[in-house]
């Protein structure tokens, strides 16, 4: 009754569904991708640029275990730009302007030299479920294909809907169907689901642009790799243009807003507050005079360009009107029209922490589906669902898993499960109450070693890692064990407190008066680490002080975070909850004290109970 | 929750008793009593029967949740004031389920569903048991949200310069104003101000939440005794020619200007033999040490001694009792008689004052607990550190615990209300 037998499935083959399929495979599961056409794979929906702030912190740590991501934006990369650079290393974010085909062409690549993974062609229509238990997908040709775990990826599919003023057209992204038939098994699943909008702004022919009177950006001289296995950036670099609206723009477009579909009223679905359209701005920031478009080369053979702020749901002459408004594409053709686009995700409160569904054990949703916005965020998604689905289906119960503490993805995937989202969800690193450790840098030492135990990262990757942690180690130690008298550093021209204290290495590294020079002076050892290692024994001086002070509140909430609820916990019968309060922890349940605090509405005084009925049970246990 | 009831009037005959009840449920239970659930948040007189027993005709109110003061389904029913009538209706309400609130329950419930803060809460169990129109009047207002409310006025700033300092960090690429970080530091230092100018008010409103204690401190048959014994108008210690009278510490409770004093007189201190004695003036130097105003006490017969004068200082007010008899004065001593009353007003008006000075009501809502005070120091040291911090994400960090430490006043403070700010107030994005 099966045409085919996979471990694990994957549906989708955007961002999400190459990680999730590639991690699979790389854990040993006999994976299978089902994408409606393999040659997409790859594809940049949106704008051609992988990382940031944030989001460069997500690329390390899908680097970090043995992901796809960062190694194809570097094989990719034509533009690169490490971002707050003048400020600390745990808020500097690597980003890569990517070549659109040379972006497909890597992920391609990377997925065809990877074992146990077969890619098919085909959509996936329905789920297969028999006894409560998943059993298997039946693809668009009718194929019945049985798994032991599978992971959606649809990404903007699910019903989607693309906007240019009046036009309705349903639609994943331009030109591709949108998937019917797998909305509605999820929604027989009883899977909630709720709908969001987010836009994309029109694609320009770059060679009608007037470049010669551009303000133009280079990318940095020395570009930073996204991934740790990259040795050099080989691609040629191309510079971006920088120009503004104008008065006349905003003209257009208030004249036009009736027109839009955003502000016509025809969609329903919440945007994001960080991406706000063109008209948007216009409306909400009435007082700026102008705003801000960078010109980004979408690759080295393809004229395309992509204008970077100026999303748009307008009809296509008024957005044509809208650019010839704008200094240096006066004469400039679109090629694609922008357009807003509105899709049904699954409210992610519906998943436990490995992105599993609450309500069927072995399927498995990761990126967009789950209201993320952002490549970044669909591939640590993919990823971690990956890996978790390869573990599922291999019986194993071990589940693969991040805290808050221990990485960006920890924070997306405490966010999603507990908060859910109200708008497209994108990483930031405000959301981190531990940024100063969750570094770009140190990606691969906090999460490397978790890989290698899940079984998601290579051989080469992981001699890699333990070679720059033995080196890391042993600097480090040097940098505490050598140090010197206040006279000795204010003999290398370092002002330090003249109290007779010897000082290590790590103690000053980071004081404002220690310049490289002085600190190669007094430590001649700095100057032979290699250049990584050196920056993270950088990092640790510069934010030791201040994570140390951090410690106590820490351990607190590491305490909170290890007060496990079981899952035979009955909120309805914990003393001093309200009933609102057992409802939505009810509804949630959160698995540790911490995620409870966390639950939006829950009040210190329902946290505080719960700990003491918590606290109680153990006592009792041990006692 | 289950429901439960209490009088909330006092006990006793009274021409009106109100009861309240509240808790799931308590709709059932009304119904059961009333006959039917009169309309929300209307009077409705009412028979109210049960086992076919006629109790009391009441007026009675119906509060359906969540808008009511415990944020549950409650009620009241005001009966005729007596002692039986009391009795079967509480009879009654057990039978039906219900069970008798333990003391402040209700207020905790409203806790819990988060109809009240804190703070709030604080101030109303502040409320029921003020005992002077000052204290009074301080808990009502930390009741009604004043002290949350200057609370959320500094959070919300503070919030502010988080979102600033998140969007300098986030959005580098963005056009944002060039000056925002340079603002961060300045817009800091003062509220940093104005949290310090807070603290600096004292401790006053714990002071008048906890009362005042006041030591009467003097060598042996000053009059610390008399003195004591006029200002309480009874005759609260013993008196007598023979030294050394005093040893333990007597206590009487005053009201000074809205002040709950506790006035404490102490044994007489001198090198003393007798081994009751030394208890004795030991614990009269502790109470002077933990005191807040010291009440030193000479005698116009007898030379000043050395172990009261040690003792002056800026919380020490200074007499000379015995003003009838002859004396030639004492620098910077106000001149009384126990005896005869001469000074006594002078003195109790100097007394109200030091107490007004020190817990007497504020224009404004103050701090009323020792861990406001922590909370908000915490504050202020974090606010500090952003100086020296250097790099914006450090200033961010001390921000966002400056941040927790004042949300601990209230409740939480979260990162989506960070976002809010730094997109409202930024045009950020494609
Ligand atoms: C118009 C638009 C604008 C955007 N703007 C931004 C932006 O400005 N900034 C930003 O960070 N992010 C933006 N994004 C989001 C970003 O592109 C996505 O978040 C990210 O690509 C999501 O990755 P994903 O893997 O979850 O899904 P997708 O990349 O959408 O991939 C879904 C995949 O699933 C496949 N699929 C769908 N249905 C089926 C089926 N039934 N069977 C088999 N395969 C199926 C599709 O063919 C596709 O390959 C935008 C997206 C769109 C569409
Ligand atoms: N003339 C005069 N005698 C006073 C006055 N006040 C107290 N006395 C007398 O002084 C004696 C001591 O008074 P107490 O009040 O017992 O003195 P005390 O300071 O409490 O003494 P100890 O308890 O022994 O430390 C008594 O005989 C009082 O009557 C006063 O104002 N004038
Ligand atoms: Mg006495």
């Amino acid at each position: 009754m099966w045409d085919m037998r996979f471990d694990v499935i994957v549906v989708g083959g955007g961002h999400a569904g190459c990680e999730a399929a590639a991690a699979a495979a790389r854990c040993g599961a006999q994976t299978l991708l089902l994408t409606h056409d393999p040659a997409k794979l790859g594809e940049m929906s949106c704008n051609p640029a992988i990382g940031g702030v944030g989001k460069g912190h997500l690329v390390r740590e899908v680097d970090a275990l043995d992901g796809l991501m960062g190694r194809a934006a570097d094989a990719a990369g034509i533009h690169f730009k490490l971002l707050n650079r003048s400020k600390g290393p745990a808020v500097r974010g690597p980003r890569a302007q990517a070549d659109r085909r040379l972006y497909r062409e890597a992920v391609q690549a990377l997925l065809a030299e990877t074992a146990n993974l077969t890619i098919l062609g085909e959509p996936a229509e329905d789920l297969v479920i028999e006894d409560g238990r998943l059993q298997g997908v039946v693809t668009g040709t009718g194929r019945r294909i049985a798994c032991g775990a599978l992971v959606i990826t649809t990404g903007t599919f699910l019903r989607g809907v693309i906007h240019i003023g009046e036009q309705r057209i349903p639609a994943g992204r331009v030109g591709e169907a949108p998937s019917v038939g797998l909305a509605l098994a999820l929604e027989r699943l009883g899977l909630p689901l709720a709908r969001l909008k987010t836009g994309t702004p029109p694609r320009l022919d770059g060679r009608t642009i007037d470049w010669a009177n551009l303000e133009m950006q280079p990318g940095d001289a020395e570009p930073e790799p996204l991934s740790w296995l990259t040795e050099a950036i080989t691609n040629r670099q191309v510079e971006c243009g920088i120009t503004h609206t104008t008065a006349r723009t905003h003209e257009i477009i208030r004249g036009s807003l009736h027109l839009s579909a955003v502000y016509g009223g025809r969609i329903e679905g919440v945007g994001p507050r960080y991406c706000p359209s063109v008209e948007d701005k216009v409306v909400r920031f009435a007082q700026r005079e102008r705003h801000q478009i960078f010109l980004e080369p979408e690759g080295l053979d393809d004229p395309t360009v992509y204008p970077n702020g100026i999303s748009t749901s307008l009809p296509e002459d008024v957005q044509r009107a809208m650019i010839a408004s704008i200094p240096g594409l006066e004469r400039t053709v679109i090629l694609r029209p922008g357009y807003a686009i509105e899709y049904d995700h699954v409210d992610p409160r519906a998943l436990g922490p490995t992105l599993e569904c609450k309500a069927l054990p072995g399927l498995f949703l990761a990126g967009q589906i789950n209201g993320t916005t952002g490549y970044e965020e669909a591939a640590a998604q993919g990823l971690l669902a990956g890996v978790n689905a390869a573990h599922v289906a291999a019986g194993s119960a071990a589940p693969a898993t991040l805290t808050r503490a221990e990485a960006y993805l920890g924070v997306l995937l405490d966010d999603l499960t507990l908060q859910g989202v109200s708008e497209p969800y994108r990483m930031l690193t405000a959301r981190s109450e531990y940024r100063l450790s969750l570094r770009a840098d140190n990606a691969g030492m906090r999460l490397t070693e978790k890989g290698i135990a899940w079984g998601c990262v290579g051989p080469t990757r992981a001699a890699l890692h333990r070679r720059f942690a033995a080196d890391v180690a042993a600097a480090l130690d040097r940098a505490r064990a050598e140090g010197a008298t206040p006279a000795a550093y204010a003999a290398a021209g370092v002002a330090v407190n003249q109290d007779g204290r010897w000082r290590s290495a790590l103690d000053t590294l980071a004081l404002p008066a220690m310049s490289a020079e002085a600190a190669e002076r007094l430590f001649p050892w700095l100057r032979d680490l290699p250049r990584r290692v050196r920056a993270y024994v950088e990092a640790e001086a510069l934010y030791g002080p201040y994570l140390a002070r951090q410690a106590g509140e820490r351990a607190l909430l590491e305490r909170e975070e290890a007060l496990a609820i079981p899952p035979e916990v009955n909120f309805a019968e914990i003393a001093g909850l309200s009933n609102e309060m057992r409802d939505r922890l009810q509804r949630a349940r959160p698995t540790t004290l911490g995620g409870a605090g966390r639950l939006p509405g829950i009040t210190p005084a329902a946290i505080a109970a719960l700990a003491v009925h918590l606290r109680r049970g153990v006592s009792r246990e041990t006692a | 929750m289950s429901v439960i009831f209490a009088l909330a009037t006092g006990a006793g005959r009274s021409a009106v008793a109100v009861m309240r009840l509240s808790g799931a449920g308590t709709g059932e239970v009304l119904a059961a009593l009333a006959g039917r659930l009169p309309a929300p948040r209307r009077a409705s007189l009412r028979l109210l029967r049960h086992a076919g027993v006629e109790l009391d005709r009441a007026l009675v109110l119906w509060f359906p949740g969540p808008g009511s003061y415990t944020g549950e389904d409650s009620a009241e029913l005001h009966l005729h004031g007596g002692p039986a009538v009391i009795a079967a209706v509480a009879e009654a309400l057990a039978a039906l389920g219900a069970r008798p609130a333990e003391p402040g329950e209700f207020t905790r419930r409203a806790f819990l569903h988060g109809r009240l803060d804190l703070t709030a809460a604080e101030g109303i169990a502040d409320l029921i048991s003020a005992e002077t129109e000052a204290q009074r009047r301080q808990a009502l207002r930390q009741a009604e949200g004043g002290l949350a409310a200057r609370h959320a006025a500094w959070a919300q700033r503070l919030t502010q310069l988080l979102a600033r300092q998140e969007a300098f960090i986030e959005f580098e690429e963005e056009d944002l104003p060039g000056d925002l970080d340079a603002r961060v530091e300045a817009d800091a230092a003062t509220l940093r101000g104005e949290l310090e100018a807070m603290l600096a008010e004292g401790d006053r409103g714990e002071k008048l939440r906890e009362g005042l204690t006041i030591a009467i401190l003097g060598a042996p048959n000053a009059g610390k005794s008399s003195l004591l014994n006029a200002l309480a108008g009874r005759e609260a210690a013993i008196v007598s020619a023979r030294a050394g009278t005093t040893r333990d510490v007597v206590e009487v409770r005053l009201i000074l200007a809205g002040v709950p004093v506790t006035l404490a007189d102490t044994a007489g201190l001198r090198e003393a033999a007798d081994e009751i004695e030394q208890e004795g003036i030991r614990r009269a130097l502790a109470r002077a040490e933990t005191a807040d105003l010291r009440l030193l006490v000479f005698a116009a017969d007898a030379a000043p001694d050395e172990a009261t004068l040690a003792l002056r200082g800026p919380d020490a007010l200074v007499v000379l009792n015995k003003a009838d008899l002859p004396h030639a004065g004492l620098e910077g001593a106000l001149p009384v008689s126990a005896r005869s009353g001469e000074g006594l007003a002078a003195l109790r008006q100097r007394l109200e004052e030091a107490a007004a000075a020190r817990a007497g009501l504020a224009e404004v809502a103050v701090l009323t607990r020792p861990r406001h005070r922590a909370a908000l120091r915490e504050a202020v040291e974090e606010l500090a550190r952003l100086p020296e911090a250097g790099l914006p994400e450090l200033r961010a960090e001390a921000l966002r615990r400056a941040l927790r430490a004042l949300g601990r006043l209230t409740g939480r403070v979260d990162v989506e209300q960070v976002l809010d700010v730094v997109f409202g107030e930024f045009c950020i994005g494609k």
